[in-house]
């Protein structure tokens, strides 16, 4: 492992760029302090782990990169965007044009197939059917599901469900794939599955912030950030592979 | 979010969770069948009201001696029993001076007894003309009214109604049969067929003869020329105003009287018919309304707690939807236009429903119901407000969850 040390020549911005990031939770009258001031860049096509002890505040970071909840001091900016200040309705439209989360639970709806859970962030993102079905199915294909694409959640297996919750991650194209504990319902060929899924995606440029618990998981990371009680422990480590 | 796929994620929720839909619907089908119902019922007692009332003669003027004011005794005293006379009626039949006058029938009645062997039975017996029978709209059920001739005579005629033909013969197939009034044998040329009831007075109790029998041989009143009542029927009922205008000025002018205030006679049109008959369909109709709003508010509240009852089932759907990039207005909407979807199809379902009752039912109960294709229209309207109205807080309720609330929810 060796400190960070960026090409100078890379001048491109950070897509996420957190910088005294706070977040208190109050709980009747006791207040209690999930993250304590982190500070975080993360650049385009990078592949970060968050790894920390349970209750370290890693699911907090993940809703705050997200856009699912808001600092309650500090700056967070999104691909050049400030998210701090932002309404609900202005995170919804970010959520929807710059994020795509993969779930432990995979959260596809049952109702709808495979393909209908893919388009789902285009139905919100307001892009017409017939685009909507031709991008869902590329998406499809490029976990290896094409021929799944009339199934339910219900008939498919585990790593499928969370290779299609992957497909529909990515159909939007979003400037960051965010995954929480990805691998927590799986076995482990459905582990490898996924995990080699994410390392296929990196390969092809995308950017992604995923948050275990297992290092081995993590060690297929480009950086490594340790959560501890709410902040960074020592700075990002680079895995030397 | 394009409105298409809106109105498609609402319909496949309800697809999904079929039994509830239709479950929830059920409030629905019942409150709006029932409004198709009683309004039609409402509706269809309304035309029954104002067909009895037209065969009555809706068309039909009343002249009655006496001023409208006699009652706040203003003109008490004045002998107003006798202020109409049979040279009113004879001018009022005149087509120049009341064109829009289609027949004139005067009455002069007067409590007798009439007599038949040993049986004896005492009604109103009255003098008339013989354009009677068109003015009263009745129709003889036996034989023929008196003629012309019989009316010039005072011939000793008389029509019974079937009331006093069943109570004085026993029967009502009488004609050529002859009664007795004070001594006076009179024959039987016809009997009227049956017109039910006028309020307490029933108008099959009834001796009509030619009103110089009345005023010549019968009436012991001791004034021959005054009348009770002059009947003036109107060439139809748009010119029943411009009869009874006519009728007022001719009176005016033929007593003397220079302002109608000062008049010793009333016209009235039958508005009080209409009015009885109105206030009571009014009051029906209150009442019916009042079954089918309470019927509809039911099933408002039942849309409005199974739409609750969903919104906390799908939290986590909600959530996701919300992380998905859902803004609240998209998740309020997608409830709101369940519970319309809801409120509609319950109302189609009802004005189905309440059609195919308002078709079945006439025969049982005997009587009208109206169909209003407008009545049908505003029901389903009506069902599809309820869904929205009943839905606006269950779908405010979704939109305001959190995101990760919702999708820790388990
Ligand atoms: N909504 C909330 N209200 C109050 N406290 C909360 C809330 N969410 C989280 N916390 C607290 O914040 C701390 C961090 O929680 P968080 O879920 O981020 O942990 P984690 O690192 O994801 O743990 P795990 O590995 O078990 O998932 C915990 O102590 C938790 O009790
Ligand atoms: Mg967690």
């Amino acid at each position: 492992m060796t400190v960070i040390t960026r090409d100078p020549l890379d001048v491109a911005a950070p897509v996420i760029e957190l910088s005294g990031a706070r977040k208190t939770y109050h709980t009747g009258d006791i207040e209690f302090e999930a993250l304590r001031g982190i500070d975080c860049r993360i650049f385009p096509g990078e592949y970060v782990a968050i790894v920390g002890p349970s209750g370290s505040g890693k699911s907090t970071l993940m809703n705050i990169l997200g856009c699912l909840d808001v600092l309650t001091s500090g700056r967070y900016v999104l691909a050049g965007e400030d998210v701090s200040q932002m309404d609900e309705v202005a995170l919804a439209s970010a959520r929807n044009r710059r994020i795509g989360f993969v779930f432990q639970q995979f959260h596809l709806l049952s109702s709808l197939t495979a393909l209908g859970n893919v388009e789902l962030p285009l139905v919100y993102a307001g892009v017409a059917p017939a685009e909507r079905r031709e991008r869902a199915m590329v998406a499809l294909q490029r976990v290896g599901l094409g021929d799944k694409s009339r199934n339910h959640p219900g008939q498919l297996s585990g790593g499928q469900q969370q290779r299609v919750a992957i497909a529909r991650a990515l159909v939007t194209e979003p400037a960051i794939v965010l995954a929480d504990e990805p691998t927590g319902n799986l076995d482990s060929h459905s582990t490898r599955d996924v995990l080699g899924m994410l390392d296929d995606l990196h390969a092809e440029g995308s950017t992604i912030v995923l948050i275990t618990h297992e290092s081995d998981v993590a060690a297929r990371a480009g950086t490594v950030y340790n959560v501890t009680d709410g902040q960074f422990v020592g700075a990002g480590t680079e895995i030397a592979k | 979010m394009r409105p298409a796929d809106l109105l498609a994620s609402s319909w496949r929720a309800i697809r999904t969770h079929k039994m509830r839909s239709a479950l929830t619907m059920l409030g629905i089908v019942v409150g709006i069948a029932s409004v198709v119902l009683t309004v039609g019922l409402g509706l269809g007692t309304q035309k029954d009201v104002s067909e009895q009332i037209a065969a009555l003669g809706s068309d039909l003027l009343i002249v009655s001696p006496g001023s409208s004011t006699d009652e706040s005794g203003m003109r008490g005293g004045f002998g107003s029993g006798e202020t109409l006379t049979l040279t009113d009626a004879d001018a009022l039949a005149s087509e120049v001076a009341v064109p829009d006058a289609a027949d004139v029938a005067p009455e002069k009645a007067s409590s007798l007894s009439l007599e038949y062997g040993e049986s004896n039975w005492t009604t109103d017996v009255t003098g008339t003309s013989t354009s009677w029978p068109e003015v009263r709209s009745r129709d003889l059920l036996y034989g023929s009214f008196f003629t012309e001739d019989d009316a010039a005579d005072g011939a000793s005629v008389i029509v019974l109604g079937a009331e006093t033909a069943e109570e004085l013969f026993g029967t009502t197939s009488v004609v050529g049969q002859e009664v007795t009034i004070d001594g006076e044998a009179l024959e039987v040329v016809g009997v009227l067929a049956e017109a039910g009831s006028s309020g307490e007075t029933s108008l099959d109790d009834i001796a009509v003869v030619p009103m110089t029998t009345m005023v010549e041989r019968l009436d012991d009143s001791g004034n021959s020329e005054s009348v009770d009542t002059i009947y003036v029927k109107a060439a139809s009922s748009d010119s029943l105003s411009a009869a009874s205008q006519e009728t007022t000025a001719l009176l005016l002018n033929l007593h003397g009287i220079a302002s109608a205030d000062d008049a010793d006679f009333t016209v009235e049109v039958q508005d009080s018919l209409l009015d009885a008959a109105t206030s009571v369909y009014e009051k029906l109709t209150v009442l019916l309304t009042g079954i089918a709003a309470l019927a509809l508010l039911v099933g408002g509240i039942g849309v409005m707690n199974i739409m609750l009852v969903s919104v906390t089932e799908r939290t986590r759907e909600i959530g996701l939807r919300k992380a998905l990039g859902a803004a609240p207005a998209n998740i309020r909407n997608q409830f709101l236009i369940e519970a319309m979807i809801l409120g509609l199809s319950g109302g189609a379902v009802g004005v189905i429903i309440g059609v195919g009752l308002a078709l079945a039912l006439p025969s049982v109960l005997g009587s009208t119901i109206v169909v209003s294709g407008l009545a049908l229209v505003v029901s389903v309207v009506v069902a599809v407000g309820i869904g929205a109205i009943f839905g606006v807080y269950p779908a405010a309720r979704a939109a305001r969850l959190a995101p990760i609330d919702a999708l820790r929810d388990q």
